[in-house]
């Protein structure tokens, strides 16, 4: 902000720097566009959040005065559910599959496609369309996909001769075959940021290695990969903030079954906290979640800056 | 480029991508479209041929289940719910935001930095956390089952996001054209107005269509605040659909192509702004 106020100076010709920047001409128009920004994010976003972490300490159904105090009850609760455990394993799954399998292959295609051409563009706009496409149905095609009597899975096992399972209705199947949808539709996404961090660095670089006679993916592996490194850092907070709030996929394709295995822990918070109102239980997930995602981005802030420093 | 000549004459450096790479790509490109592909042809297809035809071309192309759709009851209304969420969120929007932006970039005052860190504290955790105390906030204030509530909730949520790309977007502006139009004495609003605004169409368009994807999109805020059928946005009216329909697969995956279409068309059109919203949101915030 002193870079506004010392270009105003030399503009305006004069060395002193006495402006009164709270001048009557400046504050009605801040009274006018700030108050809406305000008050929406306030009303809507802030407050329900401290709510959750007031209902979290009380036994309460959404009715009459909040006055039955529990303490750490409600948290208690959670931890102790039976489907927690597991909301909270499946969600760690999704990060792991996505760090280990969907950004290697991202990057893998965004190495391939990061050059111009029509081709190029067609392949790009077609890996990123799944991405754009509704969790909803997304989620209702791969049913469809995986359906046990008229879906593609049964093809797949009569060609190989095998008599498969419904696999999302089977506990074994069920978490890889989510994690290939998940691929599907959001490996496009990270393909595009890599696109972008490749396409920024400078040709030079990359021409003046080559004519050295480096070998192409020594080239990816010791300049491409260090240049990108902030996208990839993006990416990583993507795909983790993304997996915490896994629920529009999962609803279409399991509901959270069979027998509550598939569950994230926003459907957890769906299924055990929304659905029978109980709104401190609700919200003792809601704190929990919000401390993991407020610590994701420390972390990432963390990173990326020592990415902008090297 | 003056390397020693070779056989063919062309530039030395041909092989960037193998044929092994590009293989690969193939095969993904064919992963992501089959389901499309079968999803569209299956609207067309009786039962029993889903199964013993899933790659082929339909017997026949008659479009009974598609019209019956949409002069059916609840496709028409749930696209019109839904459109009518997704503009009302992004005009909403777009005009809160950059009116915040525009004060944070442009006018000096006590506290701005405070404030903006306050209104970006959205990007920390997503609309999903506190999804039940907001439930009970709309109770209150009698926003349930409204179209309005939806929107206003929406637009809260997507501020953050907004205000970091307008006010990324209007630092850059020279800041001469600024101060030459308050020397003229030319009021803040005038300035947002008439010279802001207009020199930032790029990234209006950028912030509307990202607006406008998440509203079309989203489904939990409207499947927790929504509980009349006319209400319901599409997502929801394609779940009631499956709901109602079972494992009808043909009819649900015609229901699903028409839902789809919409969207696709309008991706391939705004493409651009997505991408440039995206990467631009991604790598500067």
């Amino acid at each position: 902000m002193a870079s506004v106020a010392s270009s105003i100076d030399t503009v305006s010709g004069s060395a002193v720097r006495p402006r009164r920047y709270m001048d009557r001409k400046s504050l009605v128009p801040l009274l006018l566009f700030l108050p809406p920004a305000l008050l929406l994010f306030t009303v809507f976003v802030v407050l329900p959040m401290i709510d959750a972490g007031t209902f979290s300490f009380f036994d309460w159904t959404g009715y009459g005065p909040i006055t039955d105090f529990v303490g750490f009850d409600n948290y208690e609760d959670v931890i102790t559910h039976r489907n927690f455990g597991t909301a909270v394993r499946n969600s760690l799954i999704v990060v792991a599959v996505s760090l280990l399998i969907q950004l290697p292959l991202a990057m893998w295609a965004a190495i391939a496609l990061s050059e111009r051409g029509t081709h190029v563009n067609i392949l790009r706009t077609i890996f990123f369309v799944p991405y754009m496409l509704a969790e909803i149905a997304a989620g209702l095609i791969w049913k469809f996909v995986y359906d046990g009597n008229y879906g593609l899975v049964p093809i797949i096992g009569d060609a190989i001769g095998q008599k498969l399972p419904f696999v999302l209705a089977d506990k074994l199947w069920v978490i890889p075959a989510i994690m290939l949808v998940i691929i599907w539709k959001y490996f496009g996404f990270h393909m595009m940021i890599y696109i972008a961090g490749l396409q920024s660095i400078p040709s030079e670089v990359i021409e003046a290695a080559r004519l050295d006679g480096v070998k192409k993916w020594k080239i990816v592996w010791h300049i491409k990969l260090p240049m990108i490194w902030s996208a990839i850092v993006v990416s990583v907070f993507f795909s983790i903030t993304g997996a915490l709030q896994l629920f529009d996929l999962i609803i279409p394709l399991t509901g959270g079954g069979p027998q509550n295995t598939s569950h994230t822990i926003v459907t957890f918070l769906y299924q055990f906290g929304i659905l029978r109102m109980k709104l401190g239980f609700g919200g003792a997930v809601s704190v929990m979640l919000f401390i993991a995602c407020v610590i994701v981005a420390i972390v990432y802030r963390r990173l990326l800056f020592r990415a902008e420093q090297t | 480029m003056s390397a020693p000549p070779l056989p063919t004459g062309t530039k030395r450096r041909r092989p960037t991508v193998s044929a092994f790479q590009w293989f690969t790509m193939l095969v993904i490109a064919a992963f992501i479209i089959v389901p499309f592909y079968t999803t569209a042809l299956g609207g067309f297809k009786e039962i029993g041929e889903l199964r013993v035809n899933p790659f082929g071309l339909p017997a026949s192309w008659d479009p009974v289940r598609f019209t019956e759709i949409i002069f059916g009851p609840t496709y028409m209304r749930s696209l019109g719910n839904s459109l009518f969420i997704a503009v009302g969120t992004v005009i909403l929007s777009t005009l809160i935001s950059s009116m915040a932006a525009f004060a944070f970039a442009h006018i000096k005052f006590f506290g701005s930095k405070f404030l903006m860190g306050y209104l970006l504290l959205g990007l920390l955790f997503p609309s999903a956390t506190a999804i039940l105390p907001l439930f009970i906030k709309m109770r209150d204030l009698g926003l349930l089952d409204k179209h309005l509530g939806i929107i206003i909730v929406q637009v809260a949520f997507s501020l953050s996001f907004s205000i970091l790309l307008f006010h990324n977007f209007f630092k850059e502006l020279p800041k001469e054209l600024i101060d030459a139009a308050r020397m003229d004495n030319c009021g803040y609003l005038r300035i947002y107005w008439y010279i802001t605004l207009p020199l930032c169409l790029p990234i209006i368009a950028t912030v509307g269509v990202f607006n406008f994807v998440g509203s079309w999109n989203s489904f939990l805020l409207p499947l927790i605040t929504l509980n009349t059928d006319a209400n319901y946005t599409w997502p929801l009216g394609i779940m009631q659909f499956q709901g109602q329909y079972g494992s009808d697969w043909p009819r649900i995956l015609a229901y699903l192509t028409l839902s789809i279409l919409p969207a696709i068309a309008f991706f391939l059109l705004a493409q651009r702004y997505i991408i440039s919203g995206l990467t631009g949101g991604a790598v500067k915030g």
